[in-house]
């Protein structure tokens, strides 16, 4: 492999990693903070990339359209997390378990919902970012992926600043700490958690606008993602915003160069192996608590 | 000992069943939906061992079910070993799989351990791929030698195997669940550091939980290529094992040997009937719905449901 | 115990399918015993978006042969199972079929992965089958009463035009990008056959995962090595990812023939969205609308096929797979109508011997039951403009240019077409 080609694969495997990181920064606060086991994540991304699909029909900017969703998404965060708790934590007893039984019985649904809405066929959006390329520094990078990973770059800043400098930040760390503690201080926890989930799945709306960006989509997609964003989340240490961005650039950074080597049928060993190492040196992950 | 002399005539009774029902059920398409129940009973019963008893849910199960399955794959295109031989050397390589993973357990619990079995899936997975001697990603036919004498056909054995295989799975979960081993697991499962700190030997526990249960979920998937008559990855590595495996135990209750073999009957069952009788999207949606449903109506499963009415039949006059 | 309780249940639901067999069959109580033609083909997972316009336009053919009388008078009544994409379901599914439902007529499932755990049953019980886009089924078990749907014997038959291409183009060094799964590493095993064959050199051979999102690091690989043609294949999310990288970061200046085996490049959606970034590609395909494959039947049925299209929210074009479904029916109706039978035995003689004309052209059969004429065609995209669908439904925009028999315009090199 000449240096010329490695710098593009590095290149290439942060832009891609920035795109694993955003699509995986959701799960970091639902599964990493709030100990919820959401594997229903990756279908809401799904749900994410279709509901840009369905407004860039009506000509909006899927980058806008992912914006314009984030709202409609915390609505449906702070539901299925008031559903969740109602069903699940209020009751107590095996909840990890059943939690992710749970959440594979939403994912299912939904994706039928997605099929009788959406049909089965796959689904690409348009604008002026995609299929076109940008000069950087000399070398020749696609702008969809440019701009998957400066959204990454800005969702990882919001969320980490609003975690670490509000009130309400402040307490969902807490949260996933000592919940006692913080209701002695007079906060609800379940409120507190419930916002947390709200934006949690509004990320979802960001990353499932990019998921489209990126690539067609189709409704059982949400499959193929569920191994990539838990092992960047867990990768990550659990709760880490700054470690699901390191932990997705590796993760990208990892695929490139080994789909620029000759040997590219075994990127998925080498990226899940990594995972196993890690796990292995540190059982808590890169960043975790 | 009441008890395991009741369960030894069930059981038997249940061997000589099976052994009729392929003599006098004409119907040959019973055979090919029963195989597949049967093969989800010995998965769920197996994936119970460790994630059931133990508390570590194994997120993987269907890396063991095609490594299994392959295993038998690769003996037979090497050697054409007989099928008992097939199931046995399967079992002996998931086995090994196994007590790789419960390796895993000294140092990752919880949710980790389960990301980390998910690992291993993908690399099985790939590993298998590109694999040209078992068909890599193209798959490789694997045809039915001709039926044995007793059998009028080889669908009716596998269905006779996967039958004595279902009761020896649940026969051994039955087992592990009633001795000391079980007792063991689940103080691992409700407190693992004050299990150890009482004289569990934890890691002997779960290193031998994790073997036995990678094992049987092994031998489930051997007999797999021949049920179809081919294998390829894709069908083989199918998520749908996965799940399955975590979500009929639940549904039919984890903490009793009966639990995973009634989830497995009812969502296996399920899905068969589906398949052949409303068979669109909306199967998907039946799945969906039975997990939703069935874990917010019945915490404990269909058993712990069934024991709380028993309970509070009982408390009436 | 268990036994008896699955027993029960399947007995249960074997009861309920009767039941509702009976109430869907009176509406034709008076009519004859119906002719029962059966099938799995996916309507979920990764193969449902082909399975279910396949389906439709079997369905056009139900109610086409119905309108015509049914056969030998009687009339003809669709068994459609899901496969769910799964290989896994086939077995149980077509036992369900032959043995529960008693079918007379019997169609393989879509896709070669799912047809291969059919063709030992078909063969053990004798009985004729008609595969259903299944690559090379027959291979194998050579079952004389194996057809196939599919305009091309082998992958080696389905390369071979593309690297004729790349010959006239007087290309010597080709790189090959294929997805591994199975339909493309089978293709992309003939490809390297018949670059073998014309002496060409392999300067990149690599397989990647499917979920692959980005190939700009696997296209700079290839690009260093100057190949003069390019042969992907892939599904349709990955095609349409190589595509836009291609346009992307580019190939290079020596490619002059870019394409091959990729699925998906037929899917309206897909077309519909790539627009320009199309233009210059040349891809396999069954069947476009140009001059040469106006076959008769085949435009009034893909008008029917576009008018019903919407409601069962399937491709709105219906190119790829729907006329060679609907050329299913009538392979099944000529034979039967001209034997006056549904012996198998007959109709899989009659397939052998006659030629079967159908919407996708005249058809004749080898001794391994596959086209004795490969008609699988190449065509080049050209001229696209982008966010237009109906561009696609008239000539000149997807241009046959191999093979010969079919041919509807000269192949342009890759760069000139771009232009």
């Amino acid at each position: 492999m000449s240096l010329e080609l490695l710098v593009e694969a590095v290149v290439s495997g942060i832009l891609l990693g920035g795109f694993y990181a955003a699509v995986s920064l959701g799960l970091s606060v639902a599964f990493g903070l709030l100990d919820v086991p959401h594997i229903a994540h990756p279908t809401l991304l799904v749900v994410g990339a279709y509901a840009t699909y369905a407004l860039a029909q009506l000509g909006i900017d899927p980058i806008a359209a992912g914006f314009m969703l984030m709202p409609a998404f915390f609505v449906i965060g702070v539901g299925l997390y008031r559903f969740y708790h109602a069903l699940f934590e209020r009751r107590g007893g095996d909840i990890a378990l059943r939690g992710l039984a749970f959440f594979f019985g939403i994912a299912f649904i939904i994706e039928v919902v997605l099929i009788l809405v959406f049909g089965v066929d796959q689904r690409l959006v348009e604008a002026a970012y995609i299929g076109s390329s940008v000069q950087l520094a000399g070398l020749q990078m696609p702008s969809r992926m440019l701009i998957a990973f400066a959204l990454a770059g800005l969702l990882t800043l919001l969320l980490s600043t609003y975690l670490s400098r509000t009130f309400t930040g402040r307490a969902i760390k807490a949260v996933a700490q000592d919940q006692t503690a913080l209701a002695l201080m007079g906060a609800d926890p379940v409120r507190i958690k419930q916002s947390a989930f709200g934006i949690a799945t509004a990320t979802c709306a960001i990353a499932g606008a990019l998921l489209i960006i990126v690539g067609p989509v189709e409704p059982g997609m949400g499959r193929l993602y569920i191994g990539g964003t838990f092992c960047v989340a867990v990768l990550a240490g659990l709760g880490s915003m700054k470690g699901t961005l390191l932990a997705g650039l590796i993760l990208g950074i990892t695929e490139s160069l080994v789909l620029t080597s000759l040997g590219t049928s075994w990127a998925p060993a080498v990226s899940f192996g990594l995972l196993l190492v890690v796990l292995a040196i540190r059982p808590s992950g890169l960043f975790g608590r | 000992m009441r008890n395991w002399s009741r369960f030894l005539i069930g059981a038997t009774l249940s061997v000589l069943l099976a052994l009729g029902l392929t003599r006098f059920v004409g119907n040959e398409y019973f055979f090919f939906a029963t195989y597949v129940v049967l093969q989800f009973i010995v998965l769920a019963t197996a994936w119970n061992i460790l994630g059931g008893y133990g508390g570590y849910v194994n997120f993987g199960a269907s890396a063991f079910f095609a490594v299994g399955a392959y295993c038998a794959v690769a003996l037979t295109q090497s050697y054409a070993l007989a099928l008992p031989l097939q199931i046995l050397a399967a079992a002996l390589v998931t086995g090994l799989l196994g007590f790789a993973v419960g390796a895993l357990t000294l140092r990752l619990r919880g949710i980790y351990f389960s990301i980390a079995t998910v690992a291993v899936a993908v690399i099985c997975e790939t590993v298998i791929m590109n694999w040209s001697f078992v068909g890599g990603a193209r798959g490789t036919t694997v045809l039915q030698p001709a039926a044995p004498a007793f059998f009028s056909s080889y669908t009716r054995l596998l269905f006779f195997v996967m039958a004595l295989l279902a009761l020896l799975a649940v026969a051994f979960a039955r087992f592990v669940e009633t001795s000391w081993i079980g007792r063991g697991l689940r103080a691992i499962r409700d407190n693992e550091e004050a299990a150890e700190s009482v004289g569990v030997p934890t890691l002997k526990l779960k290193l031998f939980a994790a073997t036995a249960s990678g094992a049987l979920m092994g031998a489930a998937g051997a007999p797999f290529a021949l049920y179809m008559n081919f294998i390829e990855p894709t069908s083989a590595f199918s998520l749908n094992y996965s799940v399955s495996a975590l979500a009929m135990p639940l549904i039919g209750g984890s903490a009793n040997w009966l639990g995973p073999v009634i989830g497995a009957i009812l969502l296996a069952g399920t899905q068969q009937i589906v398949t052949v009788t409303i068979s669109s999207e909306l199967n998907v949606l039946i799945v969906g719905l039975l997990l939703v449903v069935f874990v917010v109506a019945a915490p404990h499963g269909i058993l712990g449901l069934w024991h709380k009415l028993v309970a509070r039949g009982g408390q009436r006059p | 115990m268990k036994f008896a309780r699955t027993f029960t249940a399947l007995r249960m639901a074997v009861a309920a399918s009767v039941v509702l067999g009976i109430i869907a069959g009176s509406a034709h109580a008076q009519e004859k015993k119906p002719v029962r033609v059966g099938f799995s083909i996916a309507q979920t997972g990764p193969l449902s978006g082909a399975g279910k316009s396949g389906l439709l336009a079997l369905q056009i053919w139900r109610d086409d042969v119905n309108g015509r009388g049914g056969l030998l008078g009687r009339p003809v009544e669709l068994i459609v199972y899901d496969d769910q994409s799964n290989a896994a379901t086939v077995p149980g599914i077509y036992s369900k079929l032959l043995d529960v439902d008693k079918v007379d007529l019997l169609i393989g499932p879509y896709s070669s992965n799912l047809t291969a755990p059919v063709m030992p049953m078909v063969k053990q019980r004798n009985l004729l089958l008609i595969g259903n886009f299944a690559l090379d089924a027959n291979a194998r078990l050579r079952h004389d009463k194996y057809f196939s749907s599919l305009p091309s014997a082998s992958a080696d038959q389905w390369a071979a035009p593309f690297f004729d291409l790349a010959k006239q183009l007087q290309g010597k060094a080709v790189a090959l990008l294929a997805a591994d799964a199975e339909f493309a590493q089978t293709l992309a095993g003939g490809a390297r056959n018949e670059a073998k064959k014309r002496g060409m050199q392999l300067v990149y051979d690599q397989t990647y995962p499917p979920a692959t999102v980005d190939f700009s690091s696997m296209l700079r690989a290839l690009r260093v090595k100057q190949p003069d043609a390019i042969f992907v294949a892939g599904y349709p999310s990955d095609s349409a990812a190589i595509v836009r990288a291609v346009k992307e970061i580019g190939v290079g200046d020596s490619v002059k023939l870019f394409g091959g085996g990729m699925v998906g490049l037929q899917n309206a959606p897909v077309m519909q969205s790539l627009g320009s970034t199309l233009n210059g590609v040349v891809n396999y395909h069954t069947w476009v609308p140009e001059k040469s494959l106006e076959f008769p039947g085949v435009s009034s049925f893909l008008a029917r096929y576009q008018a019903r299209a919407k409601d069962a929210n399937v491709d709105a074009l219906g190119y790829y797979l729907p006329p060679f479904n609907y050329a299913i029916g009538q392979m099944l109706e000529q034979a039967v109508t001209a034997t006056k039978s549904l012996d198998h035995k007959l109709l899989a003689k009659y397939l052998h011997d006659n030629a079967i004309n159908t919407i996708v052209g005249t058809v004749r059969f080898n001794e391994m039951g596959e086209w004795s004429q490969s008609r699988m065609i190449y065509i080049q995209f050209r001229a696209l403009a982008d966010k237009n669908l109906d561009q696609f439904r008239g000539p000149g925009k997807q241009v046959v240019v191999a093979p010969a028999a079919h041919k509807t315009g000269d192949i342009v090199p890759f760069a000139a077409a771009r232009k």
